[in-house]
């Protein structure tokens, strides 16, 4: 299946990724030939079989594990905010969000 | 490989004095360092954080050589675990000053151990590559010949321990990350069960199939790291709680009567002839011990590229989705509004490779194409989790090539990135049914560069499957 310059933007976009023109030709190509080598799994029905879970692997003991919903230690709010790019009084700040 | 001491030489100098952890760590540093211009293995080398950790062991070691198995050992990481106050970059610019406020649990295991990590490796960006030259930070080069790729992801902790600098190296694998550098490297790499080993603090790549495993330079040291980082991790509700066993004492090299499944779907077209001659060799060797040698088919294997890219770029372009430069990271700062800080801050910090497979994945699960291509795929895995099923019946182990071809040269496969994609072919299917699997050391290419053999076991059955690589190790 071709994968069209449009498609390519569209997918930028929900991606949150902003391509140059060079970019947004060559990843045209590239999954353009990504995806029709991918369509090969048409060659198989698998119309009677169900979708992989973890569960079905028999490789997770307990597929949906638990724990009591309680308070524990945690980072604090000094460290999680130390690596933040910009951050105010215990708040990271960002660039405004409405409008511009 | 000369200079290498594995752990038991190093615990040997250790308790006859001969040594001193501060000695030996200060030479793995020396090592590491002189090779880094010409190898590029090393990210970030930590001379004063593991010089300091190894002279307060100094006094105490011989206590230490009794409750730590990993006392004084010298490791190294791949950096996409988080370390304390360690820079830990995943070979992206978007993390390239980022410095974690917590460990990885490996990392504290590992120091529970008494290991000294004496630095963090590259890597392909994000682990997304099979060659490592997807680093941000320039490629990682192969020890053995230097004009070829160590492969990758985890390039750097197979160079780390091929080279001499450390007995064992942590890696991560989730579409052969581990397998084939080791392959590539010509020293053993083990992927441990999916669950075997927490993941807790490893930036997640694709977390339905990544694991954390063992680099080492036999597969004595490679049982002694699983056993350090094993286990159920209360940080991580994908680790399970199945018991776990003393793997070195499994080791007995004994195979007399185990049933070795082959599987001619992976000894066909695309393997080159000299790993074909130099694995089936290797089976050949297990059956002289004594082994059984049984035919088992694999019949999707032509399918399994397909699968795992779908899957694994899905689940990336969903856990890359949290790099927005908003709470650690690169962020660009000319941005007008949120969504261009977004945007642009990706744009900047990733490289082309994570963007492709974040497309990809994007694409596979977008309106109008997830059934036909997500949806699609984990109905194929299925298949290919009940294909391992029927093969265990018949066999206790499967024997395959890692990789249908030994290192390749930096930059022959660059500019095509499906070519690169098709090296996984023997690799990925592993993390796709949550494996344990091993790359084995099996001889060597005309041209002199290593050929491994992987040995798959079923879940949760790494003790025999070290084994068997023990036999065929002998």
């Amino acid at each position: 299946m071709p994968i069209t310059q449009t498609e390519v933007e569209k997918i930028a976009r929900l991606a949150n990724l902003e391509l140059t023109p060079d970019e947004t030709q060559l990843f045209s190509e590239q999954l353009a030939a990504i995806v029709e080598y991918v369509d090969q799994l048409n060659e198989l029905d698998t119309s009677a079989v169900k979708a992989w879970q973890p569960a079905s692997a028999g490789n997770v003991q307990t597929s949906h594990a638990t724990r009591p919903d309680l308070t524990e230690p945690s980072l604090g709010h000094e460290k999680a905010l130390a690596q933040a790019p910009d951050h105010d009084e215990g708040h990271f700040l960002v660039p405004r969000v409405i409008g511009g | 490989m000369a200079n290498t001491n594995t752990i038991e030489e190093l615990h040997k100098l250790y308790a006859a004095g001969e040594a001193k952890p501060s000695e030996i760590i200060n030479r793995a540093l020396d090592r590491a360092e002189a090779d880094n211009e010409r190898l590029n293995a090393y990210l970030t080398i930590n001379r004063e954080g593991a010089l300091k950790q190894a002279a307060a062991l100094d006094a105490d070691i011989q206590a230490a050589l009794k409750d730590k198995p990993l006392a004084g050992i010298p490791v190294v990481v791949k950096d996409n675990m988080c370390t304390t106050g360690v820079r830990t970059t995943c070979g992206s610019h978007i993390l390239g000053n980022y410095v974690p406020p917590y460990n990885a649990t490996v990392i504290n295991q590992l120091e529970a151990a008494g290991a000294i990590i004496i630095g963090k490796t590259n890597l392909d960006e994000f682990a997304m590559g099979g060659s490592t030259e997807n680093s941000g930070f320039g490629p990682a080069r192969n020890p053995i010949n230097p004009d070829y790729v160590p492969g990758g992801s985890s390039g750097g902790s197979a160079v780390a321990v091929a080279a001499g600098h450390v007995p064992i190296s942590l890696g991560s694998d989730t579409g052969g990350s581990i397998r084939q550098p080791a392959s590539f490297c010509g020293i053993v790499g083990l992927k441990p069960t999916y669950g075997r080993v927490s993941r807790f603090g490893l930036v997640a790549f694709a977390s339905s199939l990544d694991q954390i495993g063992p680099f080492a330079t036999n597969v004595k040291d490679a049982a002694r790291a699983l056993q350090a980082i094993a286990g159920h991790d209360r940080h991580d509700a994908t680790s399970s709680s199945v018991a776990v066993p003393d793997f070195a004492s499994a080791l007995t090299g004994d195979v007399k009567g185990l049933r070795v499944g082959v599987p001619p779907e992976c000894f066909g077209e695309g393997l080159d002839p000299e790993v074909k001659a130099r694995v089936e060799a290797g089976i050949q060797s297990l059956q002289a011990r004594g082994a059984e040698i049984v035919e088992v088919s694999l019949p999707h294997t032509k399918y399994v590229i397909a699968v795992y890219y779908i899957i694994a770029t899905a689940e990336a372009s969903s856990n890359l989705a949290r790099f927005d430069g908003v709470r650690y990271g690169l962020r660009v700062e000319e941005a007008r509004t949120l969504s261009e800080m977004y945007r642009r801050t990706r744009d900047a910090g990733f490289g082309a490779e994570v963007k492709r497979r974040i497309m990809l994945g994007t694409f596979v699960l977008s309106s109008g194409y997830y059934d036909a291509y997500y949806e699609k795929a984990q109905r194929v895995r299925t298949m290919l989790v009940n294909d391992f099923a029927e093969a265990f019946k018949k066999c206790d182990v499967i024997a395959t090539p890692t990789a249908p071809t030994p290192a390749f040269k930096i930059g022959e496969k660059s500019d095509d990135p499906l070519a690169m994609y098709l090296g996984d072919i023997y690799t990925v299917t592993i993390n796709l049914t949550g494996l344990p699997a091993v790359s084995v050391p099996c001889g060597a290419s005309s041209a002199g560069l290593p050929i491994g053999l992987q040995l798959i076991g079923n879940h949760f059955d790494e003790a025999r499957l070290l084994n068997v690589a023990y036999a065929l190790e002998q």
